[in-house]
């Protein structure tokens, strides 16, 4: 059965998603807690069985889907996508758990179950066609539930979403097709495979053009400045549980498709590239930092910090060593844990007041001390306290890239500071003072259904912000193999500097094994 | 004094024309039954054509293997030419067809089945298209575009409302326009060559190193108008939208599949060796007609406010994309071309069966058209199961993966990544996201807007037992379509690439 686990993860939400169409209403939420629950153990057990010394791929499943055009259905774990994968099982457990939604649950439930699906899919797929056929089919969903579920302005925000994404994968699609043709002309076979790409040395400017299709692509999925603006839209229209799932998860494939895609394919171009994306990855930190100051709406706060720190793993990313890589995909990780577990928060107030601006609350700490508490720890959290999770991937971020440059380091690290405070003023509104607004006086503190999400997420946070080794290490063994690639890869000098080496001895450690 | 014709039975090859004979044939039995016996119900004519077209289909699989076995079968004086892309081709007609016919059997009455000509009519048609496609002499090109044009048009007017009256003219009247333009290409072919047969007009143009190019020139330019009429290309597209919206949903789907299938083949034929043989001004006018046909009904389609209108314009575009097949040239986009077509039929058709199923007969107070986007509205809460599939197919038709259409639509991009064409692949890549808007409105009408009172009760009026049938299949065939891409795209490949193309 461990031969076959991740066809498992992939398909089992779907199937069960299916057979949910029998289910009754009543009795819908049930099921989907126990599915996704089985899904989560089945996660957890991946955890458990992979073996965290090896650092290239674990569980690999091959199929042939379309030989003709060497497209194979191929599967794998490493350390980077084995915690995104169980982040997402995790989160999908959560919020059905914690749903509050009454409106279609049955569809919302079913959606969310297809949308498992096609997370695991992306995280788990080694083969581009299939990456590309999860990525583009996570929208669908997504689409539906911000669409059928979201706030007034939901069919404008859940239609530029799509088009947004959309748009920016078929240039990456442009770019998947010259890399397998790439491929063809020096091998004589078509491939779609990663690992067969991985092996392939492409001259620089092909590699820059290349960088760039799928950097369209990406960057817009993270979302980037400056093709940001569809995702405030998307938060301030989208039901709590679709904010979530988006800031957690969705976000996320675009940072993991830069470790998995455009650092070990294009070495070169990475170096090229790496200070103009520290400085957008900067400006994102700082810009949209202060637009999160100016906003009324505790969401779009929220939303915004969110963006932030993305800036805060690209940056990590493109620092192109083992710490800031490593401490990248921890706080994808982190930051999924954090936002979420945010975004949850602002539900849980939303469903009791139906607004979302901040300045109808004031001296909520006094009504809801638990709420109030959480809220707390987990605002902390996202502001980078030491020994809550965040603080160890951004560490470890700007670590990484004060080994490139120190200015810029320098310059994201106040930055950060300075984005305390717009989370700090943003809870003394909320939280602190007296209660000024007659309503909030009776509002009631969190419930147990909600207590069943928030708890484990802070528990979560504070665990991993104090220990993070168990997920550190795998992540980090991972890294070191994609380092090492890239720096054997590499071919201009500036890219062999800038890209440490990690192995004594030249043989080429990594990816091969895998094979 | 005469020589006497000593013309050998067997050199004849009569076989090859058995696969149109068949068809031929069923089209007469039909108008003998009714002769026989009057007033017999649609269903036995649609089991009858159907009977046919199966005969039909079984002569090509068969021709299918001699040709995998033989190579290229001619008869009948060589004018007859079964090639791979002749057979590949007439298998998507006859498929195409089968699926079309029992959409006939609706559970409301329609003027138009009531005639046992329309069936006979029909089969008609399809013999056209395949003496069209089944050979390289550009006269019987012109007889069987012919025969299937006409009786295409009266297939049309059958519909009896006055938009179906209209439609029919416009296309009439458009349709022999584009004969006279290829009647005039075809004669300056013949002038400067000195031969009717394709490949005889190409060796002769190359052994004289195009001496003539300017006639050359001027006869391509007549074809180009004539085909362009044909497969819609704009700026002689301006027929089809309207032509849609006056036949019934079925025959506009059937139309914007069948018809356009064949004309594609015949346009492989002439246009492929003048753009290998580099004539220039071809490759450019093909590069503009493509980009401007893929992206200008892109953005008609945008701003549709009638789902067959957007259907039609849609199909337009996705005409433009398969033209680059013809641009590229190569095997691998060839190649892509049938692949993309056959995926196409499945999706095109389900969608356009989708609205066939919700059919009026009258219109309602305020309704300008018969399928406008409000009709679609909050289906998923009125008949999810009915919502789903047409999501499905606007979702396949947008490229989705890994729905049918991305398929084809891949492929066919990476053709023009490994012939060189960069741009075209970025501007094909983009073009699908410009689609994804329109594709989208209606599956916002259906998602996520509310129930409109008045139209409710005409989702799924028509539809029947074989009208749900043809939706499962197109939607069995639509979403495993990936199971199918490769064992399709090795026979293609076989085919295609042992035609010479």
């Amino acid at each position: 059965m461990m031969d076959h686990i991740l066809s498992l993860l992939i398909f089992f939400p779907a199937l069960a998603a299916m057979l949910g169409f029998v289910v009754r209403q009543d009795s819908i939420r049930a099921y989907g807690i126990a599915v996704a629950g089985i899904e989560f153990f089945l996660s957890l057990w991946l955890w458990y069985a992979y073996d965290p010394m090896v650092s290239g791929m674990q569980f690999m499943e091959s199929a042939a889907l379309i030989p003709a055009f060497g497209i194979n259905y191929l599967l794998g774990v490493d350390g980077i996508s084995l915690f995104i994968i169980i982040l997402s099982t995790f989160f999908t457990l959560i919020g059905i758990a914690s749903l509050t939604e009454t409106r279609r649950v049955k569809d919302m439930i079913i959606t969310l179950l297809f949308l498992e699906m096609t997370m695991v899919g992306v995280f788990a797929a080694l083969d581009a066609i299939v990456f590309y056929v999860f990525w583009e089919l996570s929208l669908v969903p997504m689409l539906y539930i911000i669409g059928a579920w979201g706030g007034p302005l939901r069919i404008y925000a859940s239609v530029k979403f799509f088009l947004y994404t959309f748009t920016g994968s078929l240039v990456m699609l442009v770019g998947m097709l010259f890399m397998a043709y790439f491929y063809y002309q020096a091998t004589g076979m078509w491939s779609f495979s990663i690992l067969e790409w991985y092996r392939l040395i492409l001259p620089e400017n092909f590699q820059i053009w290349l960088f760039v299709a799928f950097f369209l692509g990406f960057a817009i999925k993270v979302p980037m400045f400056p093709f940001h603006t569809w995702l405030p839209y998307a938060h301030g229209q989208a039901p709590t549980i679709g904010s979530v799932i988006l800031a957690a998860i969705l976000l996320k494939m675009g940072t993991y498709a830069f470790v998995r895609f455009s650092l070990p394919l294009f070495p070169d171009a990475s170096v090229f590239f790496m200070f103009p994306i520290a400085i957008i990855a900067i400006i994102m930190i700082i810009y949209t930092a202060m637009v999160a100051y100016a906003q009324e709406d505790i969401k779009q706060v929220v939303a915004y910090s969110s963006i932030s720190h993305m800036g805060v793993i690209i940056l990590g990313t493109f620092a192109l060593n083992v710490e800031g890589v490593s401490g990248s995909v921890f706080l994808m990780i982190a930051h999924g844990v954090v936002s979420g577990a945010l975004f949850l928060l602002v539900g849980v107030i939303y469903d009791r007041r139906h607004t979302k601006l901040m300045s109808e609350f004031g001296g909520l700490a006094s009504v809801m001390p638990r709420y109030a508490t959480i809220f707390g720890i987990m605002m902390m959290a996202s502001v980078g306290l030491p020994l809550t999770i965040n603080f160890v991937g951004e560490f470890l971020s700007l670590l990484g890239f004060y080994k490139q440059s120190h200015m810029l380091t320098l310059t994201a690290g106040v930055a950060i500071i300075v984005g305390a405070i717009y989370m700090l003023a943003a809870y003394k509104k909320a939280f602190f003072g007296p209660v000024t607004n007659e309503e909030n006086k009776k509002l009631k503190d969190v419930n147990k259904t909600e207590l069943v999400g928030l708890v484990p997420l802070v528990i979560v946070a504070i665990w991993l912000g104090v220990y993070p080794k168990p997920v550190l290490e795998p992540i980090n063994n991972s890294v070191e193999s994609i380092i090492q690639l890239m720096h054997d890869k590499a071919q201009s000098e500036e890219a062999k500097e800038r890209i440490p080496n990690l192995s004594d001895s030249n043989g080429i450690i990594s990816m091969q094994e895998a094979h | 004094m005469l020589e006497p014709v000593n013309v050998s039975l067997a050199s004849l090859n009569l076989a090859t024309l058995a696969p149109m004979l068949i068809a031929i044939v069923g089209a007469l039995s039909i108008l003998v039954i009714d002769m026989v016996k009057e007033g017999l119900h649609k269903s036995l004519y649609v089991m009858v054509a159907l009977l046919f077209l199966l005969l039909d289909l079984g002569a090509l699989v068969d021709f299918g293997g001699v040709f995998l076995k033989n190579g290229t079968v001619l008869g009948f004086f060589d004018v007859m030419l079964m090639d791979g892309i002749a057979i590949l081709s007439q298998i998507i007609i006859v498929a195409g067809s089968m699926l079309f016919i029992p959409l006939a059997l609706t559970s409301k009455r329609f003027h138009e089945y009531n005639y046992p000509e329309y069936f006979a009519l029909f089969l008609f048609m399809i013999a056209g298209f395949q003496f069209m496609v089944a050979t390289d002499n550009l006269i019987l090109i012109f007889v069987g575009l012919e025969t299937a044009s006409l009786a295409l048009y009266t297939l049309i007017a059958l519909h009896n409302r006055s938009k179906s009256f209209e439609a029919a003219v416009k296309y009439f009247t458009m349709g022999a326009l584009a004969a006279g333009f290829y009647a005039f290409g075809a004669m300056i072919l013949y002038a400067i060559s000195g031969s009717v047969e394709i490949n005889q007009i190409a060796t002769v143009l190359a052994a004289d190193h195009y001496s003539n190019i300017g006639y050359v020139l001027i006869a391509v330019s007549f074809m180009i108008a004539a085909f362009g009429f044909k497969l819609s290309m704009v700026p002689f597209h301006t027929w089809t939208p309207d032509v849609y919206e006056g036949s019934s949903a079925a025959l506009a789907g059937y139309m914007s599949i069948v018809p356009k299938i064949a004309g594609f083949v015949v346009a492989m034929r002439l246009f492929e060796f003048l753009v290998h043989s580099g004539v220039v001004w071809l490759q450019v006018i093909l590069y503009i007609g493509v980009v401007v046909t893929m992206t200008a009904a892109n953005i008609w389609a945008l701003v549709q406010t009638d789902v067959k209108r957007m259907l039609a314009y849609s199909s337009i575009s996705h005409a433009g994309f398969v033209m680059a097949a013809i641009l590229i040239g190569t095997t691998q986009a060839n190649t892509g071309l049938f692949l993309y077509w056959a995926l196409f039929s499945f999706t095109n058709l389900g969608a356009f069966t989708m609205l066939w199923v919700n059919r009026q007969k009258n219109l309602l107070p305020g309704q300008s058209s018969d399928h406008p986007y409000e009709k679609f509205s909050g289906l998923v809460k009125t008949m999810p199961m009915a919502a789903l599939m047409m999501g499905l197919f606007m979702l396949s038709l947008a490229g989705i993966p890994p729905f049918g259409l991305f398929w084809g639509k891949m492929y066919m991009i990476g053709s023009a990544v490994s012939a060189g064409y960069t741009v075209l692949a970025l501007i094909m890549a983009l073009n699908s996201a410009i689609a994804g808007y329109y594709y989208l409105k209606l599956i916002v009408f259906m998602f996520m807007k509310e129930p409109m009172v008045g139209y409710d009760r005409f989702y799924l009026m028509n539809a029947s037992l074989s009208l749900k049938t043809i939706i499962g299949i197109a939607a069995v065939g639509t979403i495993f379509a990936v199971l199918a891409v490769n064992p399709l795209l090795e026979v293609i490949t076989l085919f295609v690439y042992n035609s010479g193309y």
